[in-house]
């Protein structure tokens, strides 16, 4: 029988929820790393056992962190098992050096000058859909790291930086590689999303990288309506089998693009704000989609005090409130843009968190709701493996 | 020996449980002190220090005899109570809120 494991990432550590697929008793485990901000855990769609966790702190830095057991035991890559458990056994490797490739370069500050790239942290890991010890790494500031050893070493794929990377500004979050989409159908296309950068597409395995915003339109922050790069992606999502076709949270505006992104139109529709963070796509219907409307780029919650995901069977345009389950009063939480995901069971399960520490389960698509956990930290990033 | 007391956290991710004792070659300073613990704990790499410019992290601080060192040059050496392992070099996350 099916089950499922829920990875997520929160301000004060990580956590793992799982149910069967029923998806009504669950466990917790956790906190992993109690104390740290976890911003992003992500399984291998090649092998569930292996998961990445990227581990941060404002006092010490970078750490990754990595299962082969599925979450019961981790370590930092380039420590064997049999090495810890040795009286001298210690962590070791250098599996947290993230080093920008050649001359560091600088970007756009605030006050107009340039600014040099400094490593802050790794935002998120998207692991490659074939093969366990291959996976990518989104950092602020703003580029993406690449490790084929499991994690032991990263390597940038500078090539991305050289995409006007001089014009990219950092936004009041940060400005980080936030959003990666691996594409299942050719393994050299990439595209990848940065707060206040944009959007960006790779052809050729990461070497190359092109500015994809045509048809975004971001007035206030950028008069010029040419603008390759400078608009506030907040999340990119696209379904497997059609991943030529993106959907796309910005800061303002929902939108989609029917051509890898060469042309996106604008599908709000009826939304009672376009202003949030997280898109994503029902397992096995490519024209639905889901998000989670916040009042606006001022007021970080539900509009009305009332929890609500809006879904579209059409691919956009037409929206409907999903509320059964859900606080329809005093509800103040935000839902940040790594933190929905959905299961690929029969009836399609959809996962959320938020900022007051709730994970939200729908177990048939959306129509209604429970909360898994009420009182964890800060929901940083939710993860969902279907598991055999 | 040199007694290095590391915080909490680091002391969760270097797996190990009240003091750390390092033997240290050559000339005791604040450098020498931090090359050791790295070697001695590689995945401490990266966490007190840059890994590149090896510049100290902004809310890690350093002790020796109530003494703060953070902004001490690497090359500075460490007092002989700590030499000597009569008292701890301590390596402290900075108060700072959040």
């Amino acid at each position: 029988m099916s089950s499922i494991r829920v990875l997520v990432g929160t301000k004060k550590g990580a956590f793992i929820l799982t149910a069967d697929a029923k998806r009504k008793n669950w466990k917790v485990s956790g906190p992993h790393f109690g104390g740290w901000e976890i911003y992003h855990v992500k399984g291998s769609a090649a092998d569930p056992n292996r998961i990445y966790a990227s581990q941060t702190s404002g006092w010490f830095g970078q750490i990754i962190q990595r299962s082969d057991d599925g979450g019961k035991t981790w370590n930092t890559p380039g420590s064997s098992p049999d090495e810890l458990k040795s009286r001298e056994g210690m962590p070791k490797g250098e599996s947290n050096k993230f080093v920008y490739e050649g001359e560091v370069g600088k970007h756009l500050w605030y006050d107009g000058t340039q600014h040099p790239w400094e490593f802050k942290r790794i935002w998120h890991i998207e692991p490659s859909l074939t093969d366990p010890d291959t996976a990518y790494a989104g950092a602020e500031d703003a580029a993406i790291f690449k490790t084929a050893d499991g994690g032991k070493t990263w390597k940038e794929l500078s090539g991305l930086r050289k995409s006007k990377g001089h014009l990219w500004q950092p936004g009041a979050g940060g400005m980080g590689v936030h959003t990666i989409l691996l594409d299942p159908k050719n393994e050299r296309r990439i595209y990848i999303a940065i707060s206040a950068g944009g959007c960006f597409r790779t052809d050729d395995g990461g070497k190359t990288w092109k500015p994809i915003t045509r048809g975004l339109k971001s007035p206030y922050e950028l008069p010029d309506p040419d603008a390759e790069v400078g608009h506030c992606v907040h999340r990119i999502a696209l379904h497997p089998s059609r991943p030529d076709v993106l959907f796309m949270q910005k800061h303002w505006d929902v939108l989609r693009t029917d051509n890898a992104g060469e042309q996106w139109n604008e599908v709000s529709g009826n939304l009672p704000t376009d202003f949030g963070f997280p898109i994503d796509v029902h397992a096995h219907e490519p024209e639905t989609i889901y998000v989670v409307p916040i009042t606006s780029d001022s007021l970080h919650y539900p509009p009305d005090g009332k929890l609500r995901v809006y879904r579209s069977k059409t691919g956009g345009n037409e929206w409907e409130p999903l509320r059964k389950g859900l606080p329809q009063k005093d509800c103040y939480v935000n839902v940040l843009r790594d933190a929905m995901a959905l299961d690929s069971l029969d009836k399609c399960g959809v996962y959320f968190g938020t900022t007051g520490g709730q994970v939200y389960c729908s177990a048939n698509g959306g129509n209604s709701w429970n909360a898994i956990v009420h009182d964890l930290p800060a929901v940083y990033s939710v993860e969902v493996q279907t598991l055999p | 020996m040199i007694r290095v007391v590391l915080p909490f956290h680091l002391r969760n991710l270097s797996r190990t449980d009240g003091e750390v004792e390092l033997e240290v070659a050559g000339p005791v300073t604040v450098g020498a002190v931090l090359d050791a613990l790295e070697a001695r704990y590689p995945v401490l790499r990266g966490t007190m220090r840059d890994h590149v410019t090896l510049k100290r992290r902004p809310f890690v601080r350093f002790f020796a005899c109530k003494e703060d060192l953070s902004l001490e040059p690497p090359e500075t050496p460490l007092p002989d109570e700590v030499v000597s392992g009569a008292e701890p070099f301590l390596i402290v996350g900075a108060m700072a809120g959040g």
